[in-house]
């Protein structure tokens, strides 16, 4: 468990597409879970308003969005004047810094972490291990990932891509546990497990659902007891998030969380929805003496420049994109080599990491629009999709960092010729009429096209020329 | 110039153009219009179906239904407060059982083994319900801290009919919670749960196993 396993890259995502849908095991895995969740999700809305309440949903982000600044100090001063610190980290790397620094002030050598993608996209448990600090995670889902040195294949649900057996055989592997198919009796040796840890833990780290800036309050959303606990029993807290999860009133938090909870997973609630305003007050019995937030930005900000990108921070990382994706259902979240997979990793890895590494993700796609369709902000993802694709072979000015990486002259040039040709009728009919002509030797291998299609031939005559003739023969 | 500033400064000089904060209408998460007892309804059956268990009872004997729950369950140890009404309640009415009373109200660091290992039950208060999700929210205190309904395998929860709004909106905004967040609020819907093994339910993670309401009637 030293170095988070990275066998999956967003570079060699051809490759690992094929493997996975050469994988039977991964198809049905996901297949069976994404069937369920899109079942459940349906019954969870039947007897809701669910345009109206996915419109105000995203006008509440889209408020926030539009405060952003101004919310992230009211936050800041609202939490300060509650007994919690803030910090601001520019990228991961500064706030994993600030993380292991904390840690370090407080002697800690054990981190019990709640479920954070945050601290997944900055790699935050390599950091603490490489400064001597074990960082476990306590979401059962991340343990059994953790205990498999693999990463989350969905950002809801981690260990989606393991079915019980094979988590059978992780548990026995790793922590001698007696292999099972009785998930009660597996759920309740991780239990065991995890409880001795919390107990020890010397500092506890969260992710955000939401942050309000009204009152300083953070929110986390959970269904299994660990945020609690890793927010309560150690005695410091270091809870870290983008700083694109700031909303302005705490009222805001009633439809983003009916929203969030039937997104993701159909529930039309999680068991615990946990909202921290201070560390300890003097005559308390319980929870961490120090609160800690860390904001980060990671490409946030230069997101924010963009008034078409600017929806990408709208989300609320409920998942119910990648449960609603055919690519992502058939390929598995791993296949995408990045920290978040499928539709909302298409169009938000591309800001973390660069198009020059994530290129064939938005086309990763087919546009066929349900992402946009569930998203519960209305986040109009195949726009966006579409956006970064042109972003990718355009001419590399603008906002997403290595714009223009799949441009290509060739391209450029035939593109350029066709237009040329199309505005020209006299070099356009000159054209077909060669086309046409030597149809015999137009190639039957294009590539992958030709894979399963067969290769098109140029038409003897144009439809034009046809056209042209039959009116001939009828007017004769 | 520090990370703060900058961050902030690339926000305030956005290139784009300028952002314009739509107007949000909450019509859709308030106003539902139910009676006392559609929300006791409703309430019930949301709980009940994510494993929650809720005991009805008439609020003069409570504490029978409470005793009824330790028996039923066989608890010997159960923790709980020493100020608030119900923590009152229930110990004067549980002196003679053989229930053993444990307080909870005191420093987690002197007794934190002790309440991982060797309490069978939490019992607190509540401040109110949700008749939507079928949710309590608590506010933990001195009396009754965060983790006496989170550590023990079982969580008794007292909750009064009269205390159950229809939705979290009606509850954050009838009850001005914006002008006085405590240091944690609470909701709670239901036993510790997960489905991260092949979508499976089960109960108890890292929570309590079952959680008993005690709703509190007349």
């Amino acid at each position: 468990m030293n170095q988070p396993v990275q066998t999956f890259t967003p570079q060699a995502f051809h490759q690992q597409a094929h493997a996975a849908l050469e994988n039977p095991q991964i198809r049905a895995n996901f297949r069976k879970a994404m069937d369920g969740l899109m079942g459940k999700r349906r019954e969870a809305f039947s007897d809701w308003d669910l345009e109206t309440l996915r419109q105000l949903g995203a006008n509440i982000r889209l408020r926030a969005l539009s405060k952003l600044p101004d919310l992230l100090e009211q936050l800041e001063a609202n939490c300060e004047a509650n007994g919690i610190r803030v910090h601001w980290a520019e990228n991961g790397e500064q706030a994993c810094a600030m993380i292991t620094e904390i840690c370090q002030q407080h002697g800690a050598s054990s981190v019990i972490k709640g479920k954070s993608m945050v601290s997944e996209e900055m790699h935050l448990n390599a950091h603490l291990e490489q400064a001597g600090i074990e960082a476990l995670e306590s979401d059962l889902g991340e343990y059994l990932v953790q205990l498999n040195e693999q990463t989350p294949s969905h950002i809801i649900m981690p260990a989606i891509h393991l079915n019980t057996d094979e988590i059978s055989d992780i548990m026995h592997d790793r922590t001698g546990t007696e292999r099972t198919r009785d998930v009660d009796a597996m759920t309740a040796a991780a239990r065991a497990q995890l409880r001795e840890r919390f107990m020890a833990a010397d500092v506890g780290v969260s992710g955000v659902n939401f942050a309000v800036a009204e009152t300083g309050t953070l929110c986390l959303v959970e269904n299994e007891g660990n945020g609690r606990m890793t927010t309560t029993a150690p005695p410091v807290h270091i809870a870290v998030t983008g700083i694109e999860k700031v909303v302005e009133h705490l009222a805001d938090v009633a439809p983003l969380y009916a929203l969030l909870t039937r997104s993701a997973t159909g529930q039309h609630v999680t068991t615990y929805f946990n909202m921290i305003s201070s560390p300890r007050k003097a005559g308390e019995h319980d929870g961490p003496k120090e609160v800690h937030l860390v904001l980060v930005d990671s490409g946030r900000s230069r997101i924010y420049q963009d008034d078409e990108l600017l929806d990408t921070l709208r989300c609320i990382r409920c998942g119910a994109c990648m449960n609603h994706c055919p690519v992502y259902t058939r390929v598995g979240g791993h296949t995408y080599g990045t920290t978040y997979p499928g539709p909302i990793g298409a169009i938000l890895m591309p800001h973390l990491m660069g198009l020059e590494a994530t290129k064939d993700l938005p086309s990763a796609s087919s546009l066929c629009g349900a992402c946009g369709e569930v998203c519960p902000v209305k986040i109009p993802i195949p726009d966006l999709l579409v956006r970064l694709r042109r972003e990718a072979v355009g001419d590399g000015v603008g906002n997403v960092p290595g714009a223009g990486v799949k441009r290509s002259r060739k391209e450029v040039a035939a593109w350029k010729s066709w237009q040329w040709l199309a505005t020209h009728p006299n070099a356009w009919r000159g054209a077909s009429l060669i086309a046409g002509s030597f149809r015999g030797l137009a190639p039957s291998h294009l590539g992958p096209w030709t894979e399963y299609r067969t290769a098109p031939k140029p038409a003897k005559s144009s439809l034009h020329t046809l056209i042209k003739r039959h009116r001939k023969e009828q007017d004769s | 110039m520090s990370a703060r500033d900058s961050i902030l400064g690339r926000l305030r000089d956005r290139q784009g153009s300028a952002l314009v904060a739509p107007e949000s209408d909450f019509a859709v998460v308030t106003g539902r219009g139910w009676s006392r007892e559609e929300r006791a309804e409703r309430f019930t059956r949301w709980i009940t179906s994510v494993h929650g268990e809720v005991v009805r009872c008439n609020t003069a004997d409570w504490t029978d239904a409470l005793a009824g729950v330790l028996a039923e369950k066989q608890i010997r140890r159960l923790a709980l407060g020493r100020q608030h009404p119900v923590a009152l309640a229930a110990r004067d009415a549980l002196a003679s059982h053989q229930v053993e009373l444990i307080d909870a109200d005191r420093d987690i660091e002197a007794w934190q083994e002790e309440l991982f290992q060797h309490v069978d039950a939490g019992l607190t208060s509540t401040r109110g319900g949700i008749a939507e999700t079928g949710s309590l929210w608590l506010w933990p205190d001195a009396d009754e801290p965060r983790l006496l309904s989170l550590v023990p395998p079982l969580h008794i929860a007292v909750l009064d009919v009269d205390a159950i709004e229809d939705t979290l909106f009606d509850v954050i905004t009838h009850q001005g919670w914006a002008s006085g967040m405590p240091t944690n609020a609470l909701l709670i819907s239901g036993p510790s749960k997960t489905a991260d093994i092949e979508q499976t339910l089960a109960y108890g993670v890292h929570g309590p196993r079952e959680l008993v309401v005690i709703l509190r009637d007349g």
